[in-house]
């Protein structure tokens, strides 16, 4: 590598005649650049750009139906929006959403990674915990299995008369849950979803940390434990503030997939649940603007819902930009 | 920082005699960590295996006990899933739509990514955070315009319209991951196919493209996941049955089979999907793993 630019290095002459004979547009760098840009870039702008845009505009009309009547109403869909109590509560539940399911799905990915990986000897070189290539291979399987059936596969194991749990759960002598419904009950039907999407989700940010300590330098840890550090002390002080742009990443990912929520909420409880439990804003649009045709109105939902992601990503930047983490990629 | 590494290597030179030898604590350590993993591996195991045996059961079986074992281990629900409730159609259909828009995706985002990261033009920049900005904006906000783009165009609910969809949003994530692998190759490749009279569009195809032939996999991998799992596409763009993928059918199927009463065809239909991933899974997941964090950890 270090022997090849040295090699290069006596002939810069050559190289910087060929710099300038490329700036010259020739038909084969002209052609190269419409195609290879504008290709991508025409259908980006056609099928992501311009849809978002015509979305902001839609929100701010009244149109409704396949009728061409379009009038521009401001704010009105949004002061509507507002005072909607149905949109307020999924609002409400799609902000439990990012609050708990980032956390819990992190700190527990984060728990299985730590055992994977410093679980081994405290004497000698750090070492993984032995043969723990099968769990990180296991718990990796939810991820690749698409989330429409992970649904369908939860919802049937909640059954209220045939389900797995509540088989094993009276098996082992509650009675009390013989024909409990899971995703019926306004008490557990949030917490049920949750759970189920913390279980498709652990595997993939657990082989993601564990990736990330590997990362580290063994040296670092080796000179923690010299000084004294046990295996608690070395994760909170060592592992953790090094791989925490790590943990912002997963955070932001998983709070943008909290915001949608649609597919797991749509099979499990496609009503929106007992009371209205498990309402997301997503299942709010999509019933707004495909079975209601309120193509305004749903607009301004979508824009509603941006609006809160990017807000959510912003301050996950923020908050730990704040507490001291460094942001020094690019 | 010096005088640690030197702590850390008299430290290892004095090790190696100790060891061998595992303390109490680290018995310990390692029997709960294992004991912990192992019950999270059976959170994880457990239901497939336990949707694996009801797929074999007969709906009244079903209904008897959560944890009888099949009387007769037959594939009388595969066959009902398959035909009767148009798994094997839908299966083909979403073959056809990934397998079309994973290979324009392919192409188009590698030639983006590539132009973004090797050339200088007023503008780069721009396109780049145009890209990065469709990343982050949620599809629910485009979908309804996006319904109305297809009819004008004619494309709505058929499979061409479904595939370039498919294409336009698995574009920002292509580019934005394959830009940072066009920028780690070395400038000098490219001088050098120029010295041997390479055009641009030769050095991309035969030195650039075969270059990045492990970012391409890694893409590829992320894609495909994306793309077989997607369901709110489909479902608001393509609304005739016949034009139905895997993911949108498996869902009718499932809200139906309330009705129908087929649960063990509904459990058949679950596994026919999941067994073609999990063996493409159990075949590259050491794949997979790297990419994850290749992806992730720049």
């Amino acid at each position: 590598m270090i022997d090849l630019s040295s090699q290069v290095r006596p002939e810069s002459g050559k190289t910087a005649a060929l710099r300038s004979r490329r700036k010259k547009l020739t038909f084969d760098k002209v052609s190269f650049m419409v195609v290879f840009l504008g290709l991508p870039l025409a259908v980006y702008a056609i099928f992501v750009i311009s849809p978002f845009v015509q979305a902001a505009y839609y929100s701010m009309t009244d149109w409704s139906g396949f009728s061409a009547n379009m009038n521009f109403i401001g704010v009105e869909n949004y002061v509507k929006l507002f005072h909607n109590a149905t949109f307020m509560k999924a609002l409400g539940n799609n902000i439990i959403l990012v609050i708990v399911l980032p956390i819990v799905t992190i700190i527990l990915s984060l728990i299985l990674a730590t055992l994977v990986t410093v679980g081994g000897s405290s004497r000698g070189q750090i070492k993984g915990l032995k043969n723990s290539s099968f769990y990180r291979v296991v718990s990796f399987f939810p991820y690749v299995i698409p989330a429409i059936i992970i649904g369908i596969m939860w919802t049937q194991i909640y059954d209220p008369s045939n389900g797995l749990v509540n088989g094993i759960l009276t098996g082992m002598g509650f009675d009390g849950f013989k024909s409990f419904p899971w995703l019926g009950d306004e008490r557990t039907a949030m917490i049920a979803t949750m759970f189920v999407i913390v279980w498709g989700f652990i595997g993939f940010y657990m082989v993601l940390f564990v990736a990330a300590i590997k990362g580290i330098p063994a040296e670092l840890f080796e000179a923690a434990r010299i000084d004294g550090a046990g295996r608690v002390r070395t994760m909170v002080s060592i592992t953790i503030p090094l791989i925490r742009d790590n943990i912002q990443t997963a955070y932001v990912y998983m709070g943008i997939l909290a915001l949608d929520a649609f597919v797991y909420m749509q099979v499990m409880n496609s009503g929106g649940g007992p009371n209205n439990s498990t309402l997301v804003m997503s299942q709010q649009l999509f019933s707004t603007a495909f079975t209601k045709n309120q193509f305004g109105y749903s607009s301004a939902m979508g824009v509603v819902l941006a609006a809160v992601t990017l807000a959510f990503s912003g301050l996950v930047f923020l908050v730990n930009r704040l507490t001291g983490g460094k942001d020094e990629r690019r | 920082m010096i005088s640690t590494k030197e702590t850390v290597h008299t430290g290892s030179s004095a090790a190696p005699p100790r060891k061998a030898k595992e303390t109490k604590g680290d018995k310990t350590v390692a029997a709960v960590s294992h004991t912990m993993l192992l019950i999270w591996s059976l959170i994880v195991i457990l239901p497939l295996l336990w949707t694996l045996m009801t797929s074999f059961k007969t709906t009244r079986e079903i209904f008897a006990s959560p944890f009888s074992l099949p009387e007769h281990w037959n594939f009388d629900n595969y066959v009902s899933a398959w035909t009767t409730a148009g798994i094997g159609s839908y299966f083909v259909n979403t073959i056809i739509v990934v397998g079309f828009a994973l290979v324009i995706v392919m192409v188009l985002g590698a030639m983006c990514a590539y132009v973004l990261a090797r050339f200088k033009f007023p503008g780069s920049r721009g396109i780049y955070y145009l890209m990065l900005a469709g990343l982050t904006f949620p599809i629910f906000l485009a979908i309804v315009p996006l319904f109305f783009i297809l009819k004008n165009i004619g494309l709505l609910n058929t499979l061409p319209g479904l595939i370039i969809v498919y294409v336009a949003f698995a574009l920002p994530f292509t580019v934005f991951f394959l830009f940072s692998f066009f920028k780690t190759l070395p400038d000098e490749i490219g001088e050098a196919a120029a010295i041997d009279g390479a055009g641009e569009w030769r050095t991309f195809f035969q030195v650039m493209l075969p270059m990045a032939k492990p970012g391409l996999a890694s893409v590829l991998i992320f894609n495909f996941l994306g793309l077989w799992n997607q369901f709110l596409i489909p479902v608001a763009l393509n609304t005739n049955v016949g034009h139905y993928v895997l993911s949108q059918g498996m869902a009718a199927f499932a809200s139906q089979a309330g009705y129908a009463v087929n649960f063990g065809a509904l459990f058949a239909a679950v596994v026919i999907t999941v067994v073609p991933v999990l063996i493409v899974y159990v075949i590259f997941q050491r794949q997979l793993q790297g990419s994850v964090s290749a992806g992730t950890n720049k």
